[in-house]
């Protein structure tokens, strides 16, 4: 074959280009929508709350993400500084997911119970009041604001059309569960539920 | 992965494979010279003419070998589907492996002061040493790198413990964690504010600090109801449920009137975390006795 034809026939080329930068999707990535492994949820794992679920939005909107993972990779040094390793089947009803990309801070993925509610609350208020070293944020503003609850039982209407397994009931309670509840009762109520699915001696 | 996903990737990996060879043989083929000359292909873009020379050699035998590499990182890795790979690995294998190494190293060292009283141990230098790392791993984020602690989480250099500062009460917080909870209002819910300002003076009368006297008298009958039950009709506390002792210097969340006002309105809850299923057995003892170390 000479260059020339493909140089030549854009259409052709098109499809070439196409073909080979497609590969690495379709052997990679498209074979795990179909995979055991990533679409069933791993015993025992439930849908969050409507609290906890508003929690993760306000994790979101604060940009928690940017600087905390939510992934444990399968090395000894993070089993044994976070806790068992993350597995796919805990991540099924995370829309979006948000194993993040950079530790600016620690890994989030097992933190549910790890600190009291007490000290989530004063670490997001004035993280330096209790780990002098820190460079995070503070977060005084979510003492103050109340969650919008408006939007709660349309989000989990959302998720419920995605196949997360939200029950009609659950979804009538939603805005009666978070309404008058404080920003940072919904954060709170999201962290200390992260991971807690699988724990494990480290 | 079942037959077909596993057919669909070795299928797409290895016609990517073999397509690019295939790619870089035929064009070279085309080629109508293999040495470097000042023939151009023809065209001229402003004057910029393209020539026509085959791929460099090293470059052309660099392409072969990433290929031929791919083909062998295949034969021993797991690439294609489910064909394991000649060697075996797989990530989860690589973390036992590294576990288990470590185990072997650590878990000897470990194991040496696993035995020992907390109290012979809080003596050893070694064991210390260890006790210090484990600490800042795991408790510093609250009490403090110095265990001093801060506004709710325990100063534990003192000698005075919400749940007893004996080896074996030491050893308990770390195994099942502690659960503290002070209602509002204490056992008093209708504790009218009139009430919570002479409870307050009351509290304050233990070390001699009543604003105001008088309420302080008054304030003797609302304790007697509402907080001596855990706290003790002296106000010296209850270590079995880690009530606190209110009549000596140590505030946990504040010693002002302020600070008391705030905690008798609306209560105080915190809980340390249970270490038992994260820490071995070895190493809650080591770090019970490099708790005990520090107040001792």
């Amino acid at each position: 074959m000479k260059h020339e034809i493909v140089e030549k026939n854009l259409g052709l080329m098109i499809v070439l280009i196409i073909l080979t930068i497609s590969g690495g999707f379709l052997a990679e990535v498209v074979p795990l929508f179909f995979s055991k492994d990533t679409n069933e949820p791993v015993e025992g794992l439930e849908p969050l709350s409507a609290l906890e679920l508003e929690g993760r939005d306000i994790y979101i909107r604060e940009g928690c993400h940017v600087c905390h993972t939510q992934q444990i990779r399968p090395f000894r040094a993070e089993t044994e500084r976070y806790g068992h390793y993350s597995v796919a089947g805990e991540f099924v009803y995370d829309r979006p997911f948000l194993w993040g990309s950079k530790r600016t801070g620690p890994d989030l993925a097992r933190v549910g119970g790890r600190y009291s509610d007490a000290w989530q609350r004063q670490h997001l208020y004035d993280p330096r009041s209790v780990v002098p070293e820190s460079n995070m944020p503070a977060f005084p503003w979510l003492f103050e604001n109340r969650v919008n609850h408006a939007d709660t039982a349309a989000k989990m209407t959302t998720l419920q059309t995605l196949g997360v397994p939200y029950s009609d009931e659950q979804i009538a309670e939603a805005a009666a569960e978070v309404k008058g509840k404080f920003e940072i009762e919904a954060l709170v109520a999201y962290l200390q539920q992260l991971g807690t699915v699988i724990s494990e001696k480290r | 992965m079942s037959t077909f996903w596993s057919i669909w990737v070795s299928v797409i990996v290895l016609g990517t494979i073999f397509g690019c060879w295939w790619l870089l043989l035929a064009t070279r083929k085309s080629q109508t010279t293999d040495t470097e000359t000042d023939r151009t292909t023809g065209h001229s873009f402003d004057g910029i003419e393209e020539l026509d020379n085959p791929l460099p050699k090293w470059w052309f035998y660099l392409f072969i070998a990433t290929c031929v590499f791919s083909l062998g990182y295949l034969a021993l890795y797991p690439g294609l589907g489910n064909f394991k790979g000649l060697l075996g690995w797989t990530s989860y294998n690589q973390w036992e492996a590294e576990v288990q190494q470590a185990e072997a190293r650590y878990g000897e060292l470990y194991a040496k002061f696993g035995d020992t009283p907390v109290v012979e141990l809080a003596e050893n230098e070694d064991a210390m040493k260890m006790g210090q790392r484990l600490f800042a791993n795991n408790c510093t984020v609250c009490h403090g790198s110095a265990g001093r602690g801060s506004l709710g989480f325990p100063n534990l250099t003192d000698d005075d413990w919400l749940y007893g500062g004996e080896p074996e009460n030491i050893l308990t917080t770390l195994r099942q964690g502690r659960n503290g909870n002070m209602p509002a209002k204490g056992m008093m819910p209708n504790m009218t504010s009139d009430q919570v300002d002479q409870v307050v003076n009351y509290v304050l009368s233990f070390s001699d600090r009543a604003k105001d006297p008088e309420a302080a008298k008054a304030g003797e009958e609302v304790f007697a109801q509402a907080c001596s039950a855990c706290h003790g009709s002296d106000g010296k506390g209850n270590q079995a449920m880690g009530a606190p002792n209110l009549t000596d210097d140590t505030w946990l969340y504040g010693s002002t009137y302020g600070w008391i006002k705030e905690t008798v309105m609306n209560g105080r809850q915190n809980q340390m975390p249970a270490q038992g299923e994260r820490l071995s057995e070895d190493q809650i003892q080591i770090l019970a006795a490099y708790v005990y170390s520090l107040s001792n």
